[in-house]
């Protein structure tokens, strides 16, 4: 046996007392990889909504918000509608300092006979989008034909399937990828296709006409030149465009971000406020542990095992114990996690997207390897302060 | 074979006017192979004290303790350890077992920290003749004072040292196991060569010893037995 068996069997005899330990380094895995992981979530789905909109600045109809909510169009897929006037878009593309300037049309599907789901429905132009088209090319990049739809991930159709909105039949080309915002609910189509939908919605009693015999958009995604101060063309557009709002993209996301930060903080001091509690009680725990023990530990220092040897026992039943406790504790955060992320994504009300695998087992295999590193600083702590007394002192003590 | 020099051991004690107190004072002592030393004396005495150090286990304040041309309190930690799970064999007061290990496996315990895989035949023998092999696979927890007194012995013997220090050996068992651990150990000394120190208070074993030491306050006085 050696001493090299001797932690493992030393910590599988005494079930209760190895249970416990593992049982406390798994709570401070769990909270580490837990919080880490939510934390990671809300960045990246902050990320990813700031990617997919990519504008500066976004036009849109001046009671386009008591209407609607654009924000929680955008976070949540709330389904809404708004249009104004198709030449805005031209005056949009006049102004100084715009560089391209996007149009976008939404119309918002029923849940009735009509329509197989509710869903929000966003007409791009594909010759200028910079928003949407981007993130559709990475699985489809034809270009969205007549007829043809593209479907966040979230929309149960998949690709092939035909999508009934308004007694219109369209072919679903793609699906598109995680964003964690509302575009996950959203499904896309070209300017045509969304025509014959609107005209089809009408058909149906949905009204979005704002004048008669001219089209509608509902906003426009501008992106400014290089060096144009976006604030000024900003200004410049809710000046000059009647019954407009222009919106600058990074504000309307400002109490979103401040929200974010705040649970991120939040989080930062509850994760350090455990590591700091678990790292003390592990101390105690293994301090208690081999103060408990030292009889045991002299007489293995009689039988002839020396300091190093006792110190790598106890840092091996130490290291045990911690990378059992981290395991467990990562798998118990993972299926507190991962199955609730509609859930969390709800509750907070946030964009909310899983990093992707790699990232995940880098975090769990940090979260191991620094739940280890705890465990071992507290048992060489508790292990340098048994090997330095003399066994012979030990065993008269406790004779 | 194994010779303490001038060995002391002192501590300090808060309580009194001399706080200087010496648990073991000048001590010069040989073992030689063959021998069974009897160290007696009253609690308090340095019998203890005096294994401890004489067994590489307590740092002496003065002195040496020399294993043959061996000064072993010069060695390092690792090397003294090796010494002593080679050639000492121990048998401590009080409880002295590994809970997690079976008896069988505390026994053969010091030949695995070898690195050896331990001989099974040669641990149940020394097993069955302190009348103990029936607990082979029992755990300490399950044993009485005397059968894990009992262990201690068999695990000591078993590790075929070439000195043998045994405090209170009998201390926890009844007449008969007295007689026939005192006869283990003389026959270990006699016909094996081993040398031998028991510390006790038992008058029976007196007639097992071929030398008879006694601790006074920390001081040994040495007196000879017949053998």
């Amino acid at each position: 046996m050696g001493t090299s068996r001797l932690p493992i069997k030393n910590l599988l005899r005494k079930p209760g007392r190895t249970a416990a330990l593992v049982l406390l380094t798994a709570l401070l895995a769990a909270s580490v990889f837990g919080g880490s992981v939510v934390v990671g979530s809300l960045r990246s789905g902050l990320q990813s909504l700031e990617a997919r909109l990519g504008a500066d600045i976004i036009v849109m109809p001046a009671e386009a918000e008591s209407k609607v909510s654009f924000k929680n169009m955008l976070l949540q897929g709330t389904t809404g509608a708004f249009y104004m006037d198709a030449a805005v878009l031209d005056e949009v593309r006049a102004a100084q300092g715009v560089q391209i300037a996007a149009p976008q049309t939404f119309l918002a599907s029923l849940k009735a006979d009509c329509c197989a789901i509710k869903v929000q429905i966003i007409g791009i132009d594909p010759d200028v989008d910079f928003t949407v088209k981007p993130w559709i090319d990475e699985r489809y990049a034809q270009g969205l034909g007549d007829m043809e739809v593209a479907v966040g991930c979230k929309v149960t159709a998949g690709v092939g399937e035909t999508l009934k909105i308004y007694e219109q039949y369209t072919r679903v080309v793609a699906k598109l990828a995680e964003t964690g915002t509302g575009l996950d609910t959203a499904v896309y189509c070209n300017m045509d296709t969304m025509q014959k939908l609107l005209a089809a919605a009408e058909a149906k009693g949905v009204s979005h006409k704002i004048s008669s015999g001219s089209d509608v958009i509902s906003a426009v995604y501008v992106k400014v030149k290089d060096g144009a101060d976006v604030a000024q063309v900003n200004s410049w557009l809710n000046g000059h465009i009647r019954k407009v709002t222009a919106v600058r993209a990074r504000s309307m996301f400002t109490d979103v971000s401040d929200s974010l930060s705040g649970i991120a903080r939040a989080a930062r001091a509850l994760i350090g406020a455990v590591w700091a509690l678990a790292l003390v009680i592990l101390l105690v725990a293994f301090a208690m542990m081999i103060h408990e023990r030292r009889r045991e530990f002299a007489v293995l220092r009689l039988l002839g095992v020396s300091r190093r040897g006792l110190r790598a026992e106890i840092l091996a039943e130490t290291a045990l114990c911690g990378l059992a406790g981290a395991l467990l504790g990562v798998g118990v955060a993972a299926l507190g996690v991962f199955p609730f992320t509609t859930l969390i994504e709800t509750k907070l009300g946030l964009p909310y997207l899983t990093p992707d695998a790699g990232t995940l087992l880098a975090l769990a295999g940090g979260t191991v390897l620094a739940t280890l590193l705890v465990g071992l600083l507290a048992g060489a702590w508790a292990a340098a302060r048994l090997s330095r007394t003399d066994p012979g002192a030990t065993l008269r003590e406790g004779a | 074979m194994l010779r303490a020099e001038n060995l002391s051991m002192r501590y300090f004690r808060r309580t009194g006017q001399a706080n200087l107190f010496y648990a073991v004072k000048d001590v010069d002592l040989e073992l030689c192979p063959g021998e069974v030393a009897l160290l007696t004396g009253r609690s308090g005495s340095g019998k203890t004290t005096l294994l401890h150090m004489l067994a590489g286990l307590l740092t002496p304040s003065e002195g040496k303790v020399w294993l043959e041309d061996t000064d072993l309190y010069a060695l390092p930690d690792a090397d003294l350890s090796r010494l002593r799970n080679r050639r000492f064999g121990v048998i401590p007061q009080g409880r002295s077992a590994v809970d997690t290990l079976t008896v069988l496996e505390n026994v053969l315990l010091p030949q695995q920290l070898r690195g050896e895989k331990g001989d099974v035949e040669n641990a149940l023998r020394w097993l069955d003749a302190l009348g103990i092999a029936n607990l082979r696979d029992a755990r300490p927890a399950e044993l009485s004072g005397g059968e894990l007194r009992r262990m201690a012995i068999a695990r000591a013997l078993a590790g075929n040292p070439d000195i043998l220090l045994a405090d209170e050996p009998t201390g926890d068992l009844d007449d008969e196991n007295t007689a026939a651990v005192l006869s283990l150990l003389r026959k270990s000394a006699v016909e094996e060569g081993k040398a031998v120190l028991l510390v006790t208070h038992d008058s029976e074993a007196l007639p097992y010893g071929t030398r008879i030491y006694r601790m006074e306050s920390g001081f040994l006085r040495g007196e000879d037995a017949d053998g």
